[in-house]
């Protein structure tokens, strides 16, 4: 558009010192910590494939750490997106108090990541605490939540479920942007609500549902302050999460050329995860493409 | 105006009731609807409000029943709370959050304006690569940077100071903020910009003058969810913040765990309650904002 075709650079110093000094030196440095041994005191020592040798052989601690976080993510990633999209699917109807719903809704979503919120998380699960009284009222047995290993990460998936705010918005803006004579044609050709849903409205979300997907990955594959706060890793390591591996190895233990192997693993998890769903995602947006005409 | 004059034939009454069937329907699936929101709204939002109840009850109250009233309102919570256990009070630590948000913030909004503008308007070479970059790390996991970084700031010197909290943002390292504003720029019209250029003024005057009062709601969007995200960072504090008189209101809180003897909840919710107070107090100023700006970063541009 201008005819100084450098300028631009100027603008874009700032972003280009931050990504050499803050992300792509770092990136590498940590792959080379990955294959050495360095406590911070003396110089990093290479040491080849014997962190991840360690780490794929002998430790243990790493093997139910990496269990653990796979079934987390897997776990809250879809329940907390099927949660968000029908929610929103019901906040896109015609209905009064839909920015009364959606700002309630979104509240949590703004406190989630809040220390503060965590804590009092540990007091709604603990023994005597507002989940069991609340279970007790109606009956029911008090549930041992911190002290159980299933139900300790659970409390854990269920807070990050609670903060289905941010990708129902997100939903709601996609919903609410289909062209209503679609729906139209729908229930010409005789198609219920929900067949419509499923064949209309889903096959349009698709990048969203792809974007709240990959997004909600990444994040949920970095958590931290959850299983920090609430549980501690515990009971018997079942909310020890990878990145709280990571923290104490490198921030308690100072092993800092094990702490990036570990690292470099959760970040190949991720990427793999991504390019997968990136791959896939050809196809399904072109695969409902397809089935509709 | 034909119906009025026809006879009511099986086939009409058959519409009629068919139209009754649906408004029936129509009747029971709003209740349904309405029903599952209040409910999902009430759980939603009963443990935030059971929270501010909470924090006004005796220690003893506040596991012996769950109803959100106190019986008799304490501020004891907040007095024995605000006093810590250590030499500083809470407002030692709300001002050191605020110490560490406002320079983050204002290096934000800068930078990424400076950055977005460059992506939205510019021809330059390599910029396809460049995007991609800003799209790499918005998705590279801090957790692979992290390590290195911190090894950076000790080496620097930085480390015990809100340098590294402040530093790579006022970079624009905040890869989000970049993209959201690229978007939000590249809807907007360019005839103003033009119209200013043809007038005789440099890029820098059309950034200032034309731009960035187009950018506005956008712009606010970028300050508000950052001065959230860092109001409710932790990590980063509890990695490069080590003394005590240094603590944001986040560590401060999670200090307060670890020191209160036998867990007086009360003064802890009642800390809790205070921290989340600037984010949801922002909030309903401003959701306006919140909402538009997380739903044009879902977009696909």
């Amino acid at each position: 558009m201008r005819s100084q075709r450098f300028l631009g650079y100027a603008y874009l110093t700032p972003y280009l010192i931050g990504l050499v000094i803050f992300t792509a030196i770092p990136f590498l440095t940590s792959l080379y910590l990955s294959f050495t041994s360095y406590d911070l005191m003396s110089s990093p020592q290479w040491t080849g494939l014997s962190n991840y040798e360690r780490l794929f052989t002998r430790d243990r601690t790493f093997d139910k750490s990496l269990t653990v976080t796979l079934i987390y993510v897997f776990s809250t990633v879809p329940l907390k997106l099927a949660f968000a999209l029908f929610i929103a699917a019901i906040l896109n109807y015609k209905l009064k108090f839909i920015n009364f719903f959606r700002t309630a809704f979104y509240v949590p979503s703004i406190l989630g990541g809040s220390i503060a919120i965590a804590v009092l998380w540990r007091y709604l699960f603990s023994a005597e605490g507002l989940v069991n009284m609340a279970i007790g009222a109606v009956g029911f047995a008090p549930v041992d939540w911190f002290g159980d290993p299933t139900n300790a990460l659970f409390t854990i998936t269920l807070l990050r479920c609670w903060q289905f705010g941010s990708a129902m918005v997100i939903f709601l803006a996609a919903l609410q942007s289909i062209d209503k004579s679609l729906y139209e044609a729908a229930s010409i050709d005789g198609a219920g609500k929900v067949t419509t849903f499923f064949f209309v409205t889903l096959p349009l979300l698709t990048p969203v549902i792809f974007f709240n997907l990959v997004m909600q990955m990444v994040q949920a594959f970095q958590e931290f302050n959850g299983p920090y706060i609430i549980t501690q890793g515990g009971p018997l390591k079942s909310t020890y999460l990878l990145p709280l591996y990571i923290y104490e190895e490198a921030f308690k233990k100072f092993n800092m050329g094990y702490a990036s192997a570990i690292a470099w693993v959760l970040f190949a998890i991720i990427m793999i995860l991504t390019i997968v769903a990136f791959w896939s995602s050809k196809k399904w947006v072109y695969y409902a493409g397809d089935k509709r005409s | 105006m034909a119906d009025i004059t026809m006879p009511k034939t099986a086939a009409r009454i058959s519409d009629e009731a068919a139209a009754a069937k649906r408004a029936r329907m129509d009747l029971i699936s709003a209740v349904v609807r309405y029903s599952l929101l209040f409910g999902v709204g009430f759980l939603m939002l009963y443990p935030l409000i059971w929270l501010v109840g909470a924090s006004f009850k005796t220690n003893s109250e506040i596991f012996a029943g769950a109803g959100f009233l106190p019986e008799s309102p304490t501020v004891e919570g907040y007095v024995q709370g605000w006093q810590t256990s250590t030499p500083y009070t809470f407002g030692r630590f709300f001002w050191n959050s605020f110490l560490i948000i406002l320079p983050k913030v204002i290096g934000t909004a800068i930078s990424c304006t400076m950055v977005a503008y460059a992506f939205a308007r510019f021809e330059f070479p390599l910029k396809k690569i460049l995007f991609g970059s800003v799209i790499a790390v918005l998705l590279l996991p801090n957790v692979v940077t992290r390590i290195p970084q911190y090894i950076l700031f000790r080496d620097l010197g930085w480390l015990d100071s809100f340098l590294p909290l402040w530093v790579p943002s006022a970079l624009a390292g905040d890869a989000f903020f970049v993209f959201m504003l690229v978007q939000f720029l590249r809807s907007l019209p360019t005839d103003m910009e033009e119209a200013a250029r043809v007038d005789g003024a440099n890029s820098l005057q059309t950034l200032i003058f034309i731009v960035v009062p187009m950018l506005g709601p956008a712009l606010v969007s970028v300050c508000l969810f950052q001065f959230m995200w860092t109001m409710n960072d932790f990590l980063g504090p509890l990695i490069y913040i080590s003394s005590v008189d240094k603590y944001p209101v986040s560590l401060a809180l999670k200090l307060s765990i670890d020191t209160t003897e036998a867990f007086e909840w009360n003064r802890i919710l009642a800390m809790s309650v205070l921290t989340i107070t600037p984010a949801l107090v922002v909030f309903f100023a401003a959701q306006r904002y919140f909402i538009e700006g997380i739903s044009a970063g879902g977009r696909k541009g």
